[in-house]
């Protein structure tokens, strides 16, 4: 098992280094000229030719990589070209936010998609059945962002029961130890403090997860469906056990293994939605700030929230895959 | 009796129709005695097991008859009492011993939550029961098997422990479906000493089901075959293997390779079971039978008494009888009308 | 007898599954639909989707403009129904582009194996660590706005999902016999990749494809939405939410009726695509 993990992240390597190629090669081949961005519509070409060069973009494409990945293998992924602060310090303080959303996020989807999914199939065909599914497909076809804005609209607007914005109210100051909100309030024990922080990522939670939650009763519906057809589960049945028993013991386990991927696949394509998520609610995040970033031409802001990205989540595909051997004794890894 | 079956029809539904698996099939099984089922693959031998169960699936449906558990119907029992009497009064093993058991659990929870969903047992007590019928069933070293998972053992010593979690409550009746098919002929003559020395020694029914003549005639008491659907003779296995009436029946026995005779080619029975949906409208074998008649095509025959044992089901039963020797020499006479 | 053996290709067999499907065909019915309006929108617009009066501003949904008026006073209706070009056009030419481009990646990687099938699928990899939103963000961030611009990230950033189901298809089917058939009787490597395995990984791409159009919608509508994709004036409906979200506690409706109009044809997409999955394959390989 520890080979198999060593081998698995010894081949994290290449992928990494390739994702930061793309993302550098896609960043430098279509940028406009950052410096002339940089110094706005003023500037006279002089300045801009000097800002250039400071910033090495006269440099050929490869010494530029190089450069940026000499940086990279030190965690050091370049200064903002604005507030001139280093980017892997600004992101990383970011982080424990987006964090916080994500997991709360695939916790959610996790919980109601499997719970969703597990009633369908074992009512399959009947009029619950179709509202889950019927629920699921509004769920993979609802823009993030709209539902968003709706959520507001419905729960912040007009019956005012959510926070709509931020993480927390602006009038608290948080405690500073992990990042994460939920965690710190408890540490501290300021109660109130965390029911605010919890009342504040409802909202975002619900919005950010309802795609992957629908994602996930599709999968676990017919993962349990194919499961339920299975000789075992016959034998199970043929022991006496009630159906409750023979569902949770007997199918669920086994039904679970192919849903544990996609909930994995899912965390990725939440980091994406984290963006425009965190865009809706005002979430003090990395999607947020990529964005801002993004509208200001903020290259290697950009550059480095997309390697981050990308390496959470291979990390998180292999995590997924040393967790199914738990899941699925056969499985053994060498 | 401990298991009478009466008239039972089992349909499943299919998009190309309804098909009926099972037709007015009536059988009954003692105490201490062992019916075999025998019919080739889709003549709903296994439906007919399931259906006692309870277990035919969704898409089946028992449609008429009865099955009476020591009086009892079980088609008529709720949901709850079949669950009291699965895997503790009656019990089953399946075909597949490589699928039957699930992979993600040990043997060793797989056996005891046989034994605590029926029997008063703390889990100490189920390990410790567990661990002697897996010794029971002959398993070597079972203490170090309880850890096992299913895809850690052999096809053998899966079916052991499925006979052996099958056993855990002592049953009154196991049904064994073609518990040998998918095993190695060296495994399956150990399988079916062990089922037939496990059945001498807790004296309970057993109904054996099996396309296998050479284990029916080893390990049976009494013979049902089935066709189609129908069952079309049922006697004594002696007497079965001896003067088999219908035509099926003869036509199954003359296909054993036998050590004694020799014979150029064994004979076969022309023609193929029909597609489920294509059944013959009268007798289901008409269309493969040498002693086809227009009656035969027209009407079903019904499963009559010839003699105190034995039922058949079949218009020309005297008739083969009498015709045997003449029909050897003349080679087989195709349907004459 | 000869009455009940008809003739039937694989594609009428499909269509008379699909048929059965109430759902497959209610998706179908919608996407005609909004077809027929991205044909014919501009002869039924009740507005000008592009000039408004600033004194009918604000207004909320009236017999005069069923779905009100945006911070401009133009009809949202009328915006609505022009967004639909924009929105099929982006949806379906993003796919294309993707699918030619994947389709010829996949099939090389498969029939090439070997050095290049490692290269290609490599590459693919790379680019699927990368969320898909995430990257035609930076893509976009470095292009610059614009819906050709949005066609062109969205495509490139769904190019694996077509490479990967192509490749897989073609090396299933690569080493059938009548593949070697077809090579053994002099057949051109890429005669044999158009004429013989491309029409059996057919079915798996439009089932892709359709759920395809779905997603593009999906993406162009957030890319709208956080200012990179199409600019205004133009009707996107993404754009639309973007813009009308500064609005949302004074006139909600400026921002239900354009995201509506996204999930219902993204809705239509999905329902038909889910229906020519269990028509084209029942068994459930294409994932």
């Amino acid at each position: 098992m520890r080979k198999y993990i060593t081998k698995r992240l010894i081949m994290l390597v290449p992928v990494l280094l390739g994702v930061s190629i793309i993302v550098f090669a896609v960043m430098r081949a279509f940028t406009a000229d950052p410096a002339a961005s940089i110094l706005g519509q003023h500037a006279t070409s002089a300045q801009i030719a000097e800002l250039r060069n400071k910033l090495g973009l006269n440099d050929p494409i490869y010494v530029q990589y190089w450069n940026y990945f000499k940086g990279m293998i030190r965690g050091d992924l370049g200064t903002s070209l604005f507030t001139q602060t280093k980017v892997t310090d600004e992101l990383l303080g970011r982080f424990p936010a987006t964090a916080e959303l994500a997991i709360s996020a695939i916790i959610f989807a996790s919980i109601f998609g499997v719970l969703v999914g597990v009633i369908s199939a074992v009512k399959k065909n009947t009029a619950l059945d179709y509202a889950g599914m019927f629920g699921a497909l509004i769920g993979v076809s609802i823009p993030i962002f709209w539902l968003g804005i709706m959520l507001i609209i419905l729960f912040g607007v007009i019956l005012g029961w959510l926070p709509v914005s931020g993480r927390l109210d602006i009038l608290m100051t948080p405690p500073k130890i992990t990042g994460f909100l939920l965690i710190d309030t408890l540490i501290t024990g300021n109660i109130d403090m965390f029911f605010d922080a919890l009342a504040h990522l409802v909202l975002p939670t619900v919005a950010l997860g309802m795609y992957s939650t629908a994602i996930i009763a599709r999968m676990t519906r017919s993962s349990v469906l194919e499961t339920l057809q299975q000789d075992y589960i016959r034998t199970a049945w043929a022991k006496g056990l009630a159906e409750k028993a023979v569902v949770i013991r007997h199918a669920l386990r086994n039904a679970l293994i192919p849903v544990a991927t996609v909930i994995g696949l899912q965390l990725g394509s939440l980091l994406g939605g984290a963006v425009l998520t965190e865009t809706v609610f005002a979430w003090p995040g990395i999607g947020k700030y990529t964005v801002d970033a993004i509208t200001k031409s903020d290259y290697p802001v950009v550059q480095g929230a997309v390697l981050l990205v990308a390496f959470i989540f291979v990390t998180v595909n292999l995590v997924v895959d040393v967790l199914y051997a738990f899941l699925d004794p056969r499985i053994k890894y060498s | 009796m401990l298991l009478e079956v009466k008239g039972l029809t089992t349909v499943f539904h299919m998009k190309e129709g309804a098909v009926r698996a099972v037709q007015n099939a009536s059988f009954q099984a003692g105490k201490g005695e062992v019916l075999a089922i025998v019919g080739e693959s889709g003549s709903g031998k296994s439906v007919t097991s399931l259906s006692i169960m309870g277990l035919v699936g969704e898409q089946g449906t028992v449609e008429s008859g009865r099955i009476l558990y020591k009086g009892e119907d079980l088609l008529k029992a709720s949901k709850k009492r079949m669950q009291q009497l699965r895997g503790n009064e009656i019990s089953m093993i399946f075909q597949e011993p490589m699928t039957s058991l699930n992979p993600v659990h040990s043997i060793r929870k797989q056996l005891v939550e046989a034994i605590t969903t029926h029997k008063n047992a703390t889990k100490q007590e189920a390990e410790e029961h567990a661990l002697e019928m897996l010794d029971f069933v002959g398993i070597p070293s079972p203490k170090a098997r309880m850890g096992n998972y299913p895809h850690e053992m052999s096809g053998g010593m899966r079916q052991r422990v499925m006979i052996a979690m099958a056993l855990s409550c002592d049953p009154q009746l196991l049904i064994a479906d073609e518990p040998t098919t998918a095993l190695d002929v060296t495994i399956q003559a150990q399988i079916m000493d062990l089922l037939h020395g496990l059945k001498e020694r807790l004296g309970m029914g057993m109904i054996l089901i099996t396309h296998d003549l050479g284990i029916v005639a080893e390990t049976a008491d009494r013979v049902a075959v089935m066709y189609c659907g129908r069952i079309v003779e049922e006697a004594p296995v002696k007497e079965l293997f001896e003067e088999p009436l219908h035509p099926y029946t003869r036509g199954l026995i003359a296909s054993i390779p036998r050590l004694d005779v020799s014979v150029k080619r064994l004979p076969v029975i022309r023609g193929m079971v029909p597609d489920p949906t294509l059944v013959p409208k009268g007798c289901s074998f008409s269309d493969r039978c040498d002693y086809c008649e227009d009656k035969c095509k027209r009407d079903v025959p019904g499963l009559a008494s010839v003699s105190p044992t034995r039922k058949v089901r079949c218009f020309q039963r005297a008739g083969i009888l009498e015709e045997k020797d003449e029909k050897d020499e003349k080679g087989g006479a195709a349907c004459q009308n | 007898m000869s009455d009940s053996i008809k003739k039937s290709s694989p594609a009428a067999d499909a269509w008379h599954v699909l048929k059965q499907s109430k759902s497959a065909m209610l998706g179908l019915i919608i996407i005609v639909f909004l077809f027929l309006l991205a044909l014919g929108g501009k002869l039924i617009l009740p507005h000008d989707p592009y000039i408004g009066s600033m004194a009918e501003n604000f207004q909320p949904p009236s017999a005069a403009h069923w779905m009100g008026t945006d911070e401009l006073g133009r009809d949202i209706l009328s915006r609505i129904i022009d967004g639909t070009r924009i929105s099929l056009r982006v949806g379906i030419v993003s796919v294309l582009a993707a699918l030619v481009v994947g389709t010829a990646l996949g099939a090389t990687a498969a029939y090439y194996g070997k050095r290049v099938d490692m290269i290609i699928m490599r590459f693919m990899d790379m680019m699927l660590a990368i969320p898909d939103i995430l990257l035609a963000i930076a893509i976009m961030a470095a292009l610059g706005p614009g819906i050709d611009k949005a066609i062109i990230a969205i495509s490139f950033v769904t190019i694996p999902q077509y490479a990967r189901i192509v490749r897989g298809c073609v090396l299933s089917v690569k080493e059938s016999d009548y593949i070697a058939a077809a090579r053994l009787v002099g057949n051109k490597d890429w005669r044999i990749i158009a004429r013989h395995i491309l029409p059996n990984v057919a079915s798996a791409i439009i089932v892709r494809s359709t759920l395809g159009i779905s997603s593009a919608i999906l993406d162009a509508a957030a890319l709208g939405f956080l200012g990179l994709g199409v600019q205004p004036p133009y009707a996107e409906w993404g754009t639309m939410l973007g813009s009308g979200r500064l609005y949302i506690f004074n006139a909600p409706y400026i921002v239900v009726f354009p995201g509506l109009a996204i999930t219902i044809t993204v809705l239509a997409f999905n329902l038909f695509g889910d229906g020519l999955r269990d028509a084209l394959d029942p068994k459930g390989k294409i994932r």
